[in-house]
């Protein structure tokens, strides 16, 4: 789209202008008040407002404005990073700290060019040790150690 | 004398044994994630959090701090020996300071960092203790009209006196007021922008979205990039300053420390401001200014107190307004609210003992880090040497488990990896995240000062601007964002960011 000459401002302005609308839409259902009785549906909805024409402003611009074009060399780190704190969500209360450690710090270890399958293992072992020492017997940390079928 | 006499209260809480090993903890983690790229104190202070709750509030306030000033003073090593900065304020001394080590300068580099931010420390921390009582007491009688304005200011002030787009910020702002909003509402008991979700009733975490905006996000763009370092480690040697070079140095120290005193009380000022108004101060006032960018002494003596300076001195606006100026300080809040108490001018009537000992604890804090700092300097280097892939998934396993342990729900985790993942684009879009955050600590705040301030003006808009401290404050931001917006203003403060 080569109209739109400042691609970091105009999606930020969609983003904006998507927050907006949907704080406005669902803030519809809550009662909005008088001005001196502000109801819980005031705040938000002239917050949406303001959110809504500061994006709106912001995309416009970006139609006369240059700037710099949006750069994605890579995607790996962002799915990898996210998908193992998602992965150590899911394991952690059923399979237990241990092995919730070692698979966060295995999996997450992969988003490195430089990544080492013996480097990753050993220091997942390191830090699952750790963990336990520090978080579960220092600061009682309410998760389970091992997974469910051996406790 | 009263400030003698305060300050005498304050030592009696901050030099018992377990606020010495708190301040001491607190400098030691601070130091060391300054020394580590890749990881700033708004991460460490969130994943930190958690730990403190069984503390005494003085006592986890104390090594809060120190990890706050600890990280300035760390983030100087790495930009001196690695020309990484290791926190975002020591970007200015990446310039003269790493030049100085390729000359064989380090020791002598790290020294004059370290007394600058010495100096800075004491004078700063003095300026707290003397600044402090006195707008307090103006700050107590304000009302909801005032406040309200003070935090549209303030708001707009940090927006203002930070880098990248004005509008940008004032969105982010904007979206962290309302994210603010999320959970019940105080006065009528409705669950806002919850979701039929019941973890979110009692809102969002603010550790959670530090935690994925800061952390996380941090993690996967230094991941984009190619991990490339030269760490000079050889030649640290002559850690001290010889009577000439500390002569040479010391007008830019003061200078600095003026610098940094001043923006660091200013919403959005801090360290970072600072230390670049004060290298470019420097590079004008030089006989040679042909030296700078090729290792001259005050070009890192100057920005080191100036950062140092300007994180002590943004303790002013939290400590008596209950105003966070930056995202540390937001944390701050935060930190202060879990332990039930809440920042603003009476804490320090109500609560003299935390808050003197807090304010001595910044001296000691200082002194123990010149101590620290100095001779320990060699465990720093060999930490450098730890590649950033080993790093980076203990770092991620310590912010989910922080996050996790805060109210034992995994759901927090999920929601850290959506901040995360919100983070990234952030990034990719260049929104700054920080301001965010401050609206978002400010939100509640800032909607019930508001409706209170419209129930006692029965609906009347004016009240903002006919009551005089209000209306002043609220002039105050409009005649900012006006200078911003003046083309000449505009210019010089792209330059002033685009200097180093």
């Amino acid at each position: 789209m080569t109209f739109i000459k400042h691609p970091k401002d105009f999606w930020a302005g969609v983003l904006y202008t998507a927050f907006g609308v949907t704080a406005i839409v669902i803030a519809l259902s809550y009662p909005a008040g008088t001005a001196g009785r502000m109801g819980p549906g005031y705040f938000p909805r002239a917050l949406g407002g303001l959110l809504i024409a500061i994006g709106l402003f912001l995309s416009l611009r970006s139609l006369r404005l240059q700037g710099t074009p949006l750069a994605f060399p890579t995607f790996k780190p962002l799915l990898v990073v996210i998908a193992s704190v998602v992965v150590f969500g899911v394991a952690a209360p059923m399979l237990g700290l241990v092995v919730a450690t070692v698979l966060l710090v295995v999996v997450s270890s992969t988003a490195s060019d430089e990544f080492r399958w013996k480097e990753a293992v050993i220091s997942s072992v390191l830090l699952a040790a750790f963990t336990v020492l520090a978080f579960s017997k220092g600061l009682q940390l309410q998760l389970p150690v091992w997974p469910w079928f051996v406790r | 004398m009263d400030l003698l006499n305060n300050l005498l209260i304050g030592a009696q809480v901050a030099i018992t044994f377990q606020n010495l090993l708190y301040a001491f903890l607190g400098v030691l983690l601070g130091t060391l994630i300054g020394v580590l790229p890749g990881i700033g104190p708004v991460p460490t202070i969130a994943m930190l959090l958690p730990i403190t709750y069984a503390l005494p509030p003085v006592s986890a306030l104390i090594m809060l701090a120190g990890i706050y000033y600890g990280a300035q003073y760390g983030g100087s090593t790495t930009a001196i020996l690695v020309n990484l900065p290791g926190e975002s304020s020591s970007v200015v001394t990446c310039i003269d300071g790493y030049q100085m080590a390729r000359k064989g300068q380090a020791g002598k580099a790290l020294a004059v960092a370290a007394l600058g931010s010495f100096i800075a420390g004491t004078f700063a921390t003095m300026l707290i203790a003397a600044f402090a009582p006195p707008l307090a007491e103006v700050a107590l009688k304000f009302g909801p009209a005032e406040y309200f304005s003070l935090m549209v200011l303030g708001l707009i002030a940090a927006v203002v006196l930070a880098s990248g787009s004005l509008v940008k910020a004032i969105g982010m702002i904007v979206l962290g007021l309302l994210l603010g909003i999320v959970g019940t509402d105080v006065n009528s008991g409705l669950q806002r922008y919850s979701l039929g979700i019941a973890e979110l009733s009692d809102g969002i975490g603010f550790v959670t979205v530090a935690m994925g905006l800061f952390g996380f996000a941090e993690i996967i763009v230094n991941l984009e990039q190619k991990e490339k370092r030269e760490v000079f480690t050889k030649n640290v040697s002559g850690l001290w300053l010889k009577w000439a070079d500390f002569k040479e140095a010391f007008p830019a120290i003061v200078r600095g420390t003026g610098i940094g005193s001043v923006l660091g009380i200013l919403p959005g000022g801090g360290a970072l401001l600072s230390a670049f108004a004060s290298y470019t101060v420097e590079k004008k006032l030089a006989k040679d200014p042909s030296k700078f960018g090729k290792g001259a002494i005050q070009g890192v003596a100057g920005p080191e107190s100036a950062n140092n300076a300007g994180a002590q001195t943004s303790f002013i606006p939290l400590l008596t307004l209950g105003i966070p100026p930056n995202a540390v300080m937001a944390l701050m809040v935060g930190a202060m609210t879990i332990h039930s108490i809440q920042p603003g001018p009476q804490v320090m009537t109500s609560n003299p003992k935390l808050f003197w000992g807090l304010i001595v604890s910044m001296w000691i804090g200082n002194l123990m880090l010149v101590v620290l700092n100095l001779p320990l300097i060699g465990i720093w280097v060999k930490l450098l040497q730890v590649p950033y892939r080993l790093l980076y998934p203990a770092i991620l396993l310590f912010c989910c488990i922080g996050v996790y342990s805060i109210q034992n729900s995994v759901f927090d985790v999920f929601l850290t990896a959506i901040f995360g993942v919100l983070g990234w684009i952030f990034v990719k879009l260049e929104c700054e995240p920080a301001p965010l955050l401050l609206g978002f600590i400010l939100g509640p705040m800032m909607e019930e000062n508001l409706r209170r301030a419209m129930l006692l003006s029965r609906g009347d808009p004016t009240v903002f601007v006919t009551r005089p401290i209000s209306a002043v404050m609220l002039a105050m931001a409009v005649g900012l964002l006006l200078i911003i917006v003046a083309p000449s203003v505009r210019k010089k403060r792209e330059e002033a960011f685009q200097e180093a």
